[in-house]
């Protein structure tokens, strides 16, 4: 375990955990035997892992999505990929610093990799204003992906925002058209896409650099079309709702599979990837190297027009005679 | 993101008047057969006009150019010559594929919604000719819960655009919408998706776009299609945004400047080619078209 931020539904793992600490302080003092306890709280910390997070709501999902320890995407590139070199700036306002990318390598083959970034403190949170880009990051993820069309490398994005930010300026320089510039581009692109959601997916704010060969979840995030509540807000006219409405929503990475809105589910340790964060970005390389090598093996036009195939069949009618 | 507007579920309540039977599809045409004595009231200038001259005008009021909110049957009426199209996809319906429930179930609600309008969901799809010049049309309707984009819309877009790719004729989107439908949650959201991808097909065949912007264009379909045009167009006045101004209100915590995210707002800051009188959009479309697409065009597009 390595969070010192326990969620309200953890309370029991916390006390767990607490009582745990005292007993292996008080061993190692050499006041006392404790291995039997230490032993019996470790298996009843195992037990009550299991009874909580084989179980988890919704709005449970939704809060470790969120968890400030969780790894964002400068850390997924820092122990995923080498020889990275960030390219800043869209060419046209500004450096959106919502959204990092740029190349570098994972096991020596050179990708494309982009993603949306929070910041881990208050500072931080407003230089990265709080991982909601402005058109500028849209635009920059999209010169980016223009770039790696050019050399022929595979894109890989990390999608984790609450949202595209809602604002005079990203009103005035357009937040509706960058977004839908990157939909229809990202659609015909000439190389290999992955998405993988890494905590929050937000909406179109998500969308905007979500559109791939292969869309993938990590085991405890979300990806809707709008916020638990925001959505309680509208539909139930109360903040109090956002339970339901997370269940309501079906935004697990579980529901998003079955409702065949996502390709995949990308294990995490127990209890969220900031638990065990090395395990989790093994896992996220597992997963690419392993779905790039499918992709590569298509042909351009083929790989194109599955990717267009996919996002065509998503939707759910009922088409009557008369 | 769509805020309804109460009267939207409201049909329920009002049981003293109830259409009996679903699915009536007056022809605009006919309902022109207004008796004299009937008068609309501009719901900004607040004049009083002949309900025949607001009709024939478009629906705009003659004194203030006030652009009334009208639906798919109207726009139809407008643009196609002697108001004749060919609908497509015409029976698709929602599936409901998440069975949400908030404070009603979606299905309820869709049901109601198909009663009060007459429509099965919040687009129509269809292709006629404007001043001769084939063409496939998707008109969106506010009516049915906010003209929210669920799969239907999507796929009746898709429809729409398959047309217009197969048989290589221009293709009209009219925006008028509160963004995605919240009752088919990640569903909605990948409309977006899907009709993006069908207008970089479009685009790539070489077949032209115009997306018309009307009061209101907001959210999710203003972050996919209605952006994506050729040609972006609007009517005077229209809202149009990604973000609602409620939101942007709450989250900067002001007031926002008067004429934001207006029409003219946009045309100001480049996102849109020009601003049309719902009095001229016919004309103004078929003379642009005229200027870009002819049988010759088609014909070396396809080789």
């Amino acid at each position: 375990m390595a969070t010192t931020q326990w969620l309200d539904f953890e309370k029991d793992i916390a006390e767990l955990h607490e009582q745990l600490a005292k007993a292996k302080e008080t061993h190692e003092k050499g006041k006392l035997n404790m291995t039997d306890m230490i032993q019996t709280l470790e298996s009843k910390i195992k037990e009550a892992q299991k009874a909580i997070y084989s179980h988890l709501s919704g709005w449970q999902k939704v809060q470790i999505s969120r968890h400030p320890e969780r790894p964002y995407t400068l850390d997924y590139i820092e122990h995923i990929v080498t020889n990275f070199i960030e390219l800043h700036g869209d060419r046209q306002v500004k450096d959106d610093k919502a959204i990092v990318g740029g190349f570098g390598q994972i096991d020596g083959e050179t990708y494309m990799i982009i993603g949306q970034q929070k910041g881990r403190n208050t500072k931080q949170r407003q230089y990265r204003n709080f991982g909601m880009p402005n058109p500028e990051g849209y635009r920059k993820a999209l010169r980016l992906m223009k770039l790696a069309e050019k050399f022929n490398k595979p894109i890989i994005t990390f999608i984790d925002t609450p949202g595209a930010s809602p604002g005079l300026e990203a009103e005035e320089r357009g937040q509706g058209e960058a977004i839908a510039r990157n939909l229809f581009e990202m659609a015909t692109l000439n190389v290999p896409i992955i998405c993988i959601v890494i905590g929050e997916g937000a909406s179109g704010g998500a969308l905007g650099i979500g559109v791939g060969d292969r869309v993938l979840m990590m085991q405890y995030t979300w990806y809707s079309v709008i916020s638990p509540e925001s959505c309680s807000s509208i539909l139930w006219r109360t903040w109090d709702k956002k339970e339901l409405a997370a269940d309501a929503l079906k935004l697990s990475a579980e529901d998003m599979l079955k409702n065949g809105l996502i390709d995949g589910i990308i294990p995490e340790p127990m209890g969220g990837a900031h638990h065990d964060p090395e395990t989790a970005y093994k896992n996220v390389k597992a997963t690419i190297l392993k779905e790039i090598k499918t992709l590569k093996a298509l042909k351009t036009d083929v790989l194109v027009g599955q990717r267009i195939d996919k996002f065509s069949n998503m939707g759910v009618v009922v088409e009557s005679e008369e | 993101m769509i805020e309804y507007e109460e009267d939207d579920y409201a049909a329920e309540s009002t049981k003293w008047y109830q259409r009996r039977l679903s699915g009536i599809l007056t022809k605009t045409k006919d309902k022109k057969a207004t008796p004299d004595g009937l008068w609309e009231k501009c719901g900004r200038c607040k004049a009083i006009v002949p309900s025949k001259d607001w009709m024939n005008n478009n629906y705009v009021c003659p004194q203030c150019q006030y652009h009334d909110r009208i639906g798919s049957h109207e726009y139809f009426e407008i643009l196609f010559d002697k108001g004749k199209f060919t609908e497509i996809a015409k029976n698709l319906s929602s599936g409901d594929p998440l069975e949400f429930t908030d404070t009603a179930p979606y299905k309820d609600r869709t049901k109601v919604a198909q009663k009060k309008t007459g429509l099965n969901d919040a687009v129509r799809t269809a292709t006629g000719k404007i001043n001769d010049q084939k063409i496939v049309i998707s008109c969106m309707d506010f009516a049915f819960i906010g003209g929210s984009m669920g799969s239907v819309v999507g796929e009746k877009i898709a429809r729409g655009i398959d047309y217009a790719l197969e048989h290589k004729i221009p293709f009209l989107m009219i925006s008028k919408s509160g963004g995605a439908r919240m009752m088919e949650a990640a569903f909605s959201l990948m409309q977006m998706a899907k009709t993006s991808a069908k207008l970089a097909l479009l685009h790539k065949a070489g077949v032209p776009y115009i997306s018309l912007m009307t009061n209101p264009t907001t959210g999710g379909v203003t972050a996919s299609f209605a952006m994506l045009g050729d040609f972006n167009i609007a009517e005077p006045e229209a809202l149009i945004g990604f973000a609602g101004p409620r939101v942007i209100r709450e989250t900067i915590g002001k007031d926002l400047p008067k004429g934001f995210q207006s029409s003219e707002f946009l045309l100001e800051h480049g996102f849109l080619d020009f601003i049309v009188p719902r009095t001229q959009l016919k004309d103004t479309l078929s003379n642009l078209l005229q200027l870009i697409w002819d049988k010759k065009t088609t014909k070396k597009e396809t080789t």
